[in-house]
């Protein structure tokens, strides 16, 4: 990796990114009146961030059972309505022990 | 809507982020990248998901066209949801105001922002986004500082094991952040729940059917929501609260009134 692609790589990143952040904001002015349309993008964040949680989380640990762990600690404590921070930390803390049991074994 | 309150309600997504952000850094500077690249990244995009893929795109010498494609089709989301947010916000919102607050277009901004009941002000959007755009700048930097720093104590066999064991662990931290913002919504509107348990299973099935892995990243992500909102959005369509009646729920709310440092901000 030179220093030119690194700078090039980000400027990409930034560019594409910016664009797809601004397009609505900067040109979407009228009220939507649609109700498909509405409901459509009431919906979508949903579901698109419960695709990419949802196998993905599973296997982004270095075990399988340490990512179920994880995983579980998230659903329950966010299931009790726990904050972002909460259910961050204590899944990350979760897969930790996990793995250090792992390692003991 | 006050800055004051949305620093309050940008706080929780601040602090998660810090952790995220943090892995980040370190898995950057761990695929070989200097400490100020994941800083540079992180002020510049501001997105976690597409920051992630993209480095790991440019460290494995991925083209250009394939990194924009990539970024393309992971970031096409914020298309959506910037929609969504220019609809709450109305129409009368000054152009530099839009054009700064398209940076802080963020899955979790977005989700704190479509909960508020009336409509979004500038100044409310700026306190959220700037409280976790600190967070997470500054839990990047963090993790860029303290990757030497983990990488020199953490040496020999054991050192070794347990870096791996951080790494991993940090790896599931966006994740449960997820995790976090959609199940409570989940709990309350069995429609989202259908949603949500629908979307799941599709993602799933290109996730384990070998013919289906084969698709490049995000493209199966776009597929899968787009499906699965349609068909939810065709059978139970949903007018969210903020359309059915404006001027109700602006009288609801005192706080809009108390706003008057822009002229667009009050409906």
């Amino acid at each position: 990796m030179t220093l030119s692609d690194m700078l090039i790589g980000c400027a990409v990143m930034f560019a594409v990114t910016y664009i797809c952040k601004a397009l609505g904001l900067l040109f979407v002015k009228k009220q939507i009146k649609n109700t498909f349309v509405q409901s459509f993008l009431y919906y979508l964040p949903y579901s698109v961030l419960a695709v990419m949680v949802f196998p993905a989380i599973l296997f982004s640990t270095t075990y399988i059972w340490s990512g179920i762990a994880g995983t579980l600690i998230a659903l329950i404590l966010a299931y009790f309505r726990r904050g972002l921070l909460v259910v961050s930390l204590a899944s990350i803390a979760t897969v930790f022990l996990v793995e250090q049991i792992i390692a003991l074994l | 809507m006050r800055f004051s309150r949305g620093l309050k309600d940008g706080l929780p997504i601040s602090l998660g982020y810090i952790p995220v952000a943090f892995a980040y850094a370190i898995r950057a500077i761990d695929e070989g990248f200097p400490p100020w690249f994941p800083v540079l990244v992180s002020a510049t995009n501001f997105t976690g998901t597409g920051q992630f893929l993209g480095t790991d795109l440019i460290a494995a010498g991925a083209s250009l066209a394939v990194l924009l494609a990539t970024m393309l089709i992971i970031n096409i989301r914020y298309l959506l949801m910037s929609i969504s947010l220019a609809q709450k916000l109305g129409g009368k919102t000054p152009l530099w105001q839009r054009i700064v607050l398209s940076f802080g277009v963020t899955d979790e901004n977005f989700a704190v922002a479509v909960r508020q009941p009336q409509k979004l002000t500038f100044s409310y959007l700026i306190g959220v986004m700037s409280c976790s755009f600190c967070g997470w700048l500054g839990g990047t930097a963090l993790g860029a500082a303290c990757s030497s720093l983990l990488s020199a104590v953490l040496t020999g066999e054991t050192g070794a094991l347990y870096y791996e064991i951080i790494m991993s662990a940090f790896n599931i931290s966006l994740y449960a952040m997820f995790v976090a913002i959609i199940i409570p919504p989940s709990r309350e509107d069995f429609h989202v729940l259908l949603l949500v348990v629908s979307s799941v299973a599709l993602s799933c099935v290109f996730y384990f059917v070998p013919l289906l892995q084969n698709l490049p990243d995000g493209l199966d992500i776009i597929i899968c929501s787009v499906v699965c909102t349609v068909i939810v959005a065709l059978i139970f369509p949903h007018v969210p609260e903020e359309f059915r009646d404006t001027p109700q729920t602006e009288n609801d709310s005192p706080a809009a009134h108390s706003q008057n440092d822009g002229k667009g901000e009050i409906q």
